[in-house]
């Protein structure tokens, strides 16, 4: 199956990165949930948990205000002027 | 000991402990560079993402926004002057001064007023030095760049070109800065950052040239209106980041010729300082030659 190549990026490094199932994050219209094949997408986050879910069922959760979201061919980038770990 | 050689042997000392001064600051410098570097790369995953960001909406969109529409009849310009705090780095900030004041003489000749924002203890004693105004003054981050200093001059420009041109709001915004091109080189740019052309990240991947038809969330607008001042701020950091790395690289070039120059004295004295010593044996021996010829034919 395909899996999501996702990036937690922060405005002075790189935060998280590594392969998901499924990358559930807030934007400013509501929770987003994205799975593999998902269409490209462009979205202002607003600010909360973005909760990244590994192969293994492990969850990564991440803090991120100020950002935005975009997915294209898989590929997951979560970037915020400031994030972190939670 | 002769006077003579007293000097020299003062010199060498003065020679020596300058230059035990510049080597500590040679290796402190040279291992900033190292962490600046480190910076600059960490940093560069959120600058690309976001100018990946911001040319695709600015591609498929048809959005015009504030911040990216050329103006008409500009009647000011603002110049922001990145600078270092310290000096003892060579020409990194005179070369930087020269050219904002190239900058500010262009923007003055095409009936410009020019605003200045500087960032750096060195450019801010140039104007203060100077009697000239400037709008905004950060000091004393320069060394060690954070986000939050770039957040503040990006919400600073920003609220200065959204502004009305009557309340002194600006047309144009300007950067100068030192961009890192290698240990050995720093290269002085002038870019203008408002109104914005959006460029490529200097990396372009064969693959992602085509850039993919995003669905935006909520629309295209608001996505572009809540990117354009985060772009704009990472161009800032990134400018912030370029410049400590550059002055550490000048420090570490400076003072490499400094002591070397110092190596050089001490060299020179030492040869110095060894005639005057032998010159003042010599004299000895004549005198005490002379001496006893003089007590021999007295008898």
């Amino acid at each position: 199956m395909a899996v999501l190549t996702v990036s937690v990026v922060s405005a002075d490094q790189e935060i998280w990165s590594g392969e998901a199932r499924m990358v559930v994050a807030k934007t400013v219209e509501g929770e987003i949930g994205i799975l593999p094949g998902h269409e490209p997408l462009l979205a202002v986050l607003s600010t909360g948990q973005v909760r990244v879910t590994l192969d293994s069922g492990e969850k990564i959760i991440a803090d991120a205000t100020d950002g935005f979201i975009s997915v294209d061919e898989n590929e997951v980038q979560i970037v915020a002027s400031r994030a972190e770990l939670e | 000991m002769g006077a003579q050689l007293r000097v020299y042997r003062q010199k060498i000392r003065s020679a020596q402990t300058t230059k035990k001064i510049t080597r500590a600051m040679e290796l402190i410098s040279a291992s900033r560079i190292q962490k600046a570097l480190g910076r600059v790369q960490a940093s560069t995953p959120y600058s690309r993402a976001i100018t990946r960001a911001v040319s695709a909406v600015a591609t498929h969109s048809n959005v015009t926004h504030v911040l990216t529409t050329e103006r008409t009849n500009v009647t000011r310009a603002a110049v922001v002057i990145f600078t270092s705090d310290r000096g003892l780095a060579g020409a990194f900030n005179s070369q930087i001064l020269r050219e904002a004041e190239k900058l500010t003489s262009l923007l003055r000749s095409e009936g410009k007023e020019v605003v200045y924002f500087l960032v750096g203890r060195k450019s801010v004693g140039y104007f203060t030095f100077r009697r000239r105004s400037s709008e905004r003054q950060w000091i004393g981050g320069t060394d060690n760049p954070d986000v939050e200093t770039a957040r503040e001059i990006a919400d600073a420009v920003l609220s200065a070109f959204l502004r009305d041109p009557e309340d002194g709001g600006v047309g144009e915004i300007h950067m100068v800065f030192n961009r890192f091109v290698s240990m050995m080189t720093q290269d002085p740019s002038v870019v203008r950052l408002l109104p914005l052309v959006v460029v490529d990240a200097e990396e372009t991947d064969a693959k992602r040239e085509v850039l993919p038809l995003y669905e935006f969330e909520p629309d295209a607008e608001t996505v572009l209106d809540s990117l354009l001042p985060a772009y704009i701020e990472s161009r800032i950091f990134n400018a912030m980041l370029q410049s400590s790395a550059a002055k550490h690289a000048a420090t570490q070039k400076a003072m490499k010729s400094a002591s070397d120059n110092a190596d050089k004295l001490i060299t020179n004295y030492t040869r110095l300082a060894n005639e005057a010593r032998q010159s003042e044996i010599t004299q000895q021996i004549a005198e005490i030659v002379g001496g006893a010829d003089a007590l021999a034919s007295a008898k």
